[in-house]
C-alpha cells in the first residue's frame, strides 16, 4: 500500500479495499516509528487526523468522494491550519494555534483529504537544509547524517520515508525542487499566482509559491488539481479557467511519446558549478529524453549567474517588510521582561527569531534604507528583468529547459551551516525560475554513491500540464522515482 | 563595500532586533561576506532596463468596502485568544504615553 500511487490509493478507497481510518492509522504508525530518527514532523495529532478520516469514510460510503477523499496528506508548517499549531519552524510562532485555514488547507479539506500532520522546515522558509528550524534539523531518509534539503525538508523526508503518501511545500528560491532532488521525489513549483498564498506565512511575497511534493509527476498533477485556483483573498492570485493538470498523462504510451519536443539546454546549467557525478546523471537523463523522441537545442541564460546575488537583495528586502508583523503584540512570542514598548519589540524579535532569519532581516533593512535603495534594490529588480528576458528568449527556441536541480547530492548535516554564502549558492539552478515566476519541476534521475540526484524541467508560464507530461513520460521509461530508501519499504 | 560595526547596530535598531556586542561582531563578518556576493551585481550595466517588481504584470483588484464576516465578536475572541496579552477586546502593550 505504501508504494501505491495516489490514483491507486483512491481506487483502493473507492473499492473499500481499505478505509481512510485504516490508511491514516497505517501512516500514523509509521510516523510514530520513524519520526524520532527523521524529525520530519513538528506536529502530529492522531485523534484529529482520525476524526477527519472517519468523516472521509462516511463521504466515501455516501458516494460523493473526490479523488483525494480519505488520502492523508502532510502539510508544511508554513500553512495556517485552524486549531493546529502552526510554527513556520520558528520559536516566534511556538505558541501560534491558527484561528483560520490557509486557502491550500481549505482546498484539501473540501476535497476530503486527511491532514496527517505539520512538517518541519527551515525557519520562515529561510534555508536550503532544514537546519535553521527551531525544532531541530530533519534527517535525509537516504542517509541520516545528511540534510534533506530545504526549506520544505520535513515534507520531502516524510514522503521519501513513506510516512505520508504526499505532501505540500512552498518554493521561494528552490524550496520544493531542491529537497525533491535530494530525497528522490517529484516536486513542482507552479507559475507564480496559480496557487493562492492566503494563509501561507509570507517570506518574499513576489516569489513565494506553494506546490506538491510526491513520488511521481502523476501524483503531483492530482495534487495540483486540488491546490490550484483563483482566490480573491490573495491579490496576486490569477483568475484563470480551471484546468485538469493530468489531462496529457492519459495519452497512450508509445516508444517515442515526446517526438517533436524541443528541449533547451542552457550553457550556464552545464558549466563548472555542478559536481561531475550529478552532471553524469543529468546527461544520461537527457540521452533518455532523446530516446523518447525529443530533440535538444543549445540555449543561453546569460544573466543567470547573477540570480543568487539579485535574490539575496530582493528576498531579504521583502522578508524584512513581511516579518515586521512579528512584534509580540497580537500573536506569537513576547519576551518575558522589557523596559518599554520599543524594548519589547527589540527583545521579542531578538529572542523569537533565529540567526538566519535575523541575518536576512538585517540585509533587507539595509538594502531598503535611505541611500542604498537604488544601488541594491533597484539594481536587483533590473537584473530580475534581464533574467526573465533571458528565459523569454530561450523559450522562443525550445519548449522545455532542462538541467540539474541542485549542484550536488545531499550534503552532510552541519557541512554548510556555518557558511551562509555556500548555503546560498546551493540554490544556483533554482532561484532564477522564482525571479521570473516560471513553473519548474524536479524529478529523480539516478543515484551517486547511494544518494539521489534531481533533474530540473522548466517551462514557460502556465505550461504545468505539459511539464508534468514531459516528466511523466520519463517516469514511464525509468524507475528512479520508484526507489525507496533502505529501512522504509 | 564594507559595513561597519556602527552600521550593524543602526540596522538592527531600525529592524527592532536587539543585538549585543558579540553578536554584532559575528553578524558584521557574515554580512560582509554576503554583500561581497551581492556586489557582483554592480558590474552589470542595467541602464535603461525597467525594474521588475513582480512576476506577473497585474493591476490591483478592488473589492467593495463592506463587512464580510458575520460573527465578529466570536472571531475577535478567537484571534485574541492567542494574543500575549488582551483584555476587553483590546491588545495590551506597555504604556506609551505617560
Amino acid at each position: 500500500m505504501i508504494e501505491f500511487s495516489l490514483a491507486e490509493i483512491a481506487q483502493a478507497l473507492a473499492s473499500r479495499e481499505i478505509s481512510s481510518v485504516e490508511l491514516t492509522g497505517l501512516y500514523l504508525d509509521r510516523i510514530a516509528r520513524h519520526n524520532p530518527q527523521l524529525n520530519a514532523f513538528i506536529t502530529v495529532n492522531a485523534e484529529r487526523s482520525l476524526a477527519q478520516a472517519r468523516a472521509a469514510d462516511d463521504r466515501l460510503a455516501r458516494g460523493d468522494a473526490q479523488v483525494l477523499t480519505g488520502i492523508p496528506i502532510a502539510h508544511k508548517d508554513i500553512f495556517c491550519a485552524r486549531d493546529w499549531l502552526t510554527t513556520c519552524g520558528s520559536k516566534m510562532l511556538g505558541n501560534f494555534v491558527s484561528p483560520y485555514d490557509a486557502a491550500v488547507i481549505s482546498r484539501f479539506h473540501e476535497a476530503g483529504a486527511v491532514l496527517l500532520g505539520k512538517t518541519n522546515m527551515d525557519e520562515f522558509a529561510m534555508g536550503s537544509s532544514t537546519e535553521t528550524s527551531f525544532y531541530g534539523p530533519t534527517a535525509n531518509p537516504w542517509a541520516l547524517d545528511r540534510v534533506p534539503g530545504g526549506s520544505s525538508g520535513g515534507s520531502a523526508a516524510a514522503v521519501a520515508a513513506r510516512l505520508a503518501p504526499a505532501a505540500t511545500g512552498t518554493d521561494t528560491g528552490g524550496s520544493i525542487r531542491q529537497p525533491a532532488a535530494l530525497c528522490n521525489l517529484s516536486g513542482m513549483k507552479p507559475t507564480y499566482g496559480v496557487i493562492s498564498r492566503y494563509g501561507m506565512i509570507a517570506f518574499a511575497s513576489s516569489l513565494d509559491q506553494a506546490g506538491p511534493l510526491a513520488r511521481s509527476a502523476a501524483d503531483c498533477a492530482l495534487l495540483l488539481n486540488c491546490m490550484a485556483g483563483f482566490d480573491e483573498r490573495d491579490s496576486t492570485s490569477l483568475d484563470r479557467p480551471r484546468e485538469d493538470f493530468s489531462r496529457e498523462l492519459t495519452a497512450a504510451a508509445s516508444s517515442r511519446p515526446l517526438a517533436g519536443l524541443r528541449i533547451g539546454l542552457p550553457e550556464q546549467f552545464f558549466g563548472d558549478g555542478c559536481s561531475p557525478e550529478v552532471m553524469q546523471l543529468v546527461e544520461a537523463a537527457i540521452a533518455e529524453y532523446r530516446n523518447l523522441g525529443a530533440e535538444t537545442v543549445a540555449v543561453s541564460l546569460p544573466s543567470m549567474q547573477l540570480s543568487v546575488a539579485a535574490y539575496y537583495v530582493i528576498a531579504p528586502a521583502e522578508a524584512s517588510s513581511n516579518l515586521a508583523r512579528f512584534d509580540g503584540v497580537r500573536y506569537g512570542y513576547r519576551a518575558p521582561a522589557y523596559d518599554d514598548l520599543t524594548d519589547m519589540y527589540c527583545k521579542s524579535r531578538a529572542q523569537g527569531f533565529g540567526a538566519e532569519v535575523k541575518r536576512r532581516i538585517l540585509i533587507g533593512t539595509y538594502v531598503l534604507s535611505h541611500g542604498y535603495y537604488d544601488a541594491y534594490y533597484l539594481q536587483a529588480q533590473r537584473i530580475r528583468r534581464l533574467i526573465a528576458s533571458d528565459f523569454a528568449e530561450a523559450f522562443r527556441q525550445c519548449e522545455v529547459i532542462i538541467g540539474p536541480t541542485s549542484p550536488s547530492t545531499a550534503f552532510r548535516l552541519g557541512e554548510k551551516a556555518a557558511d551562509p554564502v555556500q548555503m546560498y549558492l546551493s540554490d544556483i539552478y533554482t532561484i532564477a525560475v522564482n525571479l521570473a515566476g516560471l513553473p519548474g519541476i524536479s524529478i529523480p534521475c539516478g543515484f551517486a554513491a547511494g544518494l539521489p540526484a534531481g533533474l530540473q524541467l522548466i517551462g514557460n508560464y502556465f505550461t504545468e500540464a505539459r511539464l508534468l507530461n514531459v516528466a511523466h513520460r520519463y517516469q514511464q521509461a525509468t524507475d528512479w522515482h520508484l526507489q525507496c530508501p533502505a529501512g522504509h519499504a | 563595500m564594507s559595513l561597519t560595526l556602527e552600521q550593524v547596530h543602526r540596522i538592527a535598531h531600525l529592524a527592532r532586533i536587539e543585538v549585543d556586542e558579540a553578536e554584532a561582531r559575528r553578524t558584521l563578518g557574515q554580512l560582509n561576506e554576503i554583500f561581497s556576493l551581492i556586489e557582483t551585481m554592480q558590474a552589470v550595466d542595467t541602464q535603461g532596463v525597467e525594474p521588475m517588481a513582480h512576476a506577473q504584470e497585474l493591476a490591483q483588484r478592488l473589492r467593495p468596502d463592506c463587512v464580510t464576516e458575520n460573527d465578529q465578536l466570536a472571531l475577535r475572541a478567537a484571534f485574541q485568544a492567542i494574543a500575549p496579552e488582551a483584555e476587553a477586546g483590546l491588545y495590551l502593550v506597555p504604556k506609551v504615553i505617560e
